[in-house]
């Protein structure tokens, strides 16, 4: 086993989650695969979407696919950095749009 | 990324200035422990080992590797420092072979070939045979870069030069990181000399293309979609036209080979260049239709294998001792740097192949 919970050289191996159960790991595959073809919105700000949300959801595998994805796709640096920012953002507001039930709850329970 | 390198591998006396040495590393590691199967081996699944040439359709001419840019990424180790210039004799010798060949396209490259004592001769002397596209690929920043070179636009236009640039991004940081500091300027302002030329404008038989290359160990994204994104960003900041985008792998080969493995990216990078294997793309590779000479006349199935001294596997070595009918079916000789030509789309000179 390695010693550390993820190895780059496993995102490679990607696809071999299908070698487990087939039938579900094509209809993910192909789900996927269709998701990011170009269709009402670009392929491009598909691919920024991804990238902000690899960062929300901290998946290490999909920062390095999505940030590589971006550069073949010409997507400069900045722009990059803008679309994470729009992933802070919503991470962000979203806890903090929880204060209101924080305080709610405080003028809830407090005399 | 480290800053930028202003001398060639060669005078920097690397180890990889060597060819033999660039061979040893894409025959061993990965390819001879088995992680990745050789290109050899890859073809050979689909029956399509050996390659063969077919009829020469392009002649391509080195005529040396001095230029003056040091870019970080290229496959000639090209360079201010670079002295293998090509003689007038071996053009001369050049101009015969074009005079019989039915190849209907030459294509002239270097390092930067305009700055060939005899280019502008060879120029002239080659048009008046009449080949049916004569290409030079010029990096822009020359027409820029010396008084002597102002008028080069002017000169291609009445030969009827069909101009191939490079420009590797359409922001300045991008270009500038790959090719040197103020390259993208100079090369903005050459585009435009070229566009009030007529070079480059819709409808103009005055062809101007521009070649991308990413700046980085990663492939190039679809040619359509950046070449609609480098149009509309070129005419939105800087009112520049140009006919099409051709988009070319970065072959593990020479500066960029050196790089690969300086930023330890040349294993992830063969992956994805092995994974994106494409068997459409084989049928079509460069050296199946091109021929290419050296600076010193020598014959290659094309510019990387000219780096990788390689020459063709044909009883005809030599511009001097050309026979197309002994170059016509000869084996290409294929090495694991023949996989950036089979990626995705495929790459070549020409962009995209399948
Ligand atoms: S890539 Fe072209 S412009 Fe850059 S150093 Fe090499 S030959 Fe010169
Ligand atoms: S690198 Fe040269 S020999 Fe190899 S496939 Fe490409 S064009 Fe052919």
């Amino acid at each position: 086993m390695s010693k550390t919970y993820y190895d780059p050289a496993d995102l490679r191996k990607f696809g071999k989650i299908s070698e487990w159960n087939q039938e579900l790991g094509d209809k993910f595959f192909d789900y996927y695969g269709k998701v990011f073809e170009e269709g009402t919105l670009t392929a491009r700000e598909k691919s920024l979407i991804a990238l902000a949300v690899a960062h929300t959801e901290q998946c290490p595998y999909c920062i390095d696919a999505y940030t590589k994805d971006g550069l073949q796709r010409g997507i400069t640096k900045e722009e990059m950095m803008e679309a994470l920012h729009v992933g802070a953002a919503i991470k962000s507001g979203a806890t903090l749009v929880h204060g209101v039930q924080m305080m709610n709850k405080v003028n809830k329970l407090e005399m | 990324m480290g800053k930028l390198k202003t001398q060639s591998l060669q005078k920097r006396d690397s180890d990889l200035a060597n060819s033999n040495r660039q061979l040893e590393i894409l025959s061993n590691g990965i390819f001879a422990d088995g992680e990745l199967p050789t290109f050899k081996d890859k073809i050979s699944e689909t029956n399509q080992f050996p390659l063969k040439a077919k009829k020469l359709e392009i002649l391509q001419i080195n005529v040396g590797y001095m230029c003056n840019q040091v870019c970080e990424h290229c496959h000639v180790d090209a360079g201010p420092d670079r002295k293998e210039i090509m003689t007038r004799d071996t053009m001369q010798q050049i101009l015969d072979v074009i005079k019989t060949t039915g190849a209907h396209t030459l294509d002239l490259t270097g390092g930067a070939p305009e700055m060939n004592p005899h280019f502008r001769w060879f120029v002239e002397e080659a048009s008046k045979v009449g080949v049916k596209d004569f290409i030079v690929r010029s990096n822009l920043t020359i027409i820029r870069a010396n008084k002597k070179y102002y008028d080069l636009p002017d000169f291609f236009k009445k030969h009827n030069i069909h101009v191939v640039s490079s420009m590797p991004h359409w922001t300045r940081g991008k270009t500038d990181k790959q090719r040197g500091e103020g390259v993208f300027d100079m090369s903005i302002k050459a585009l435009q000399e070229l566009n009030e030329r007529g070079y480059g404008m819709p409808g103009s038989d005055l062809k101007l293309d521009l070649v991308y290359n990413p700046n980085g160990a990663y492939l190039p994204g679809d040619q359509a979609t950046m070449e609609k994104d480098f149009k509309k960003a070129l005419l939105e900041d800087f009112n520049i036209q140009f006919h099409n985008l051709f988009a070319i792998t970065n072959l593990p080969i020479a500066r960029f080979l050196d790089y690969l493995i300086a930023s330890e990216n040349y294993e992830d990078y063969m992956h994805a260049l092995v994974d994106a294997y494409n068997p459409a793309a084989v049928e079509n590779v460069m050296c199946t239709n091109t021929l290419s000479v050296s600076w010193d006349g020598y014959l290659f199935d094309c510019d990387f294998n000219q780096m990788l001294a390689l020459p063709v596997n044909s009883k005809s070595k030599h511009i001097s001792d050309y026979k197309e009918e002994l170059l016509e079916g000869r084996n290409i000789v294929i090495s694991q740097h023949c996989y950036g030509c089979t990626a995705g789309a495929g790459s070549s000179c020409q962009g995209v192949v399948a």
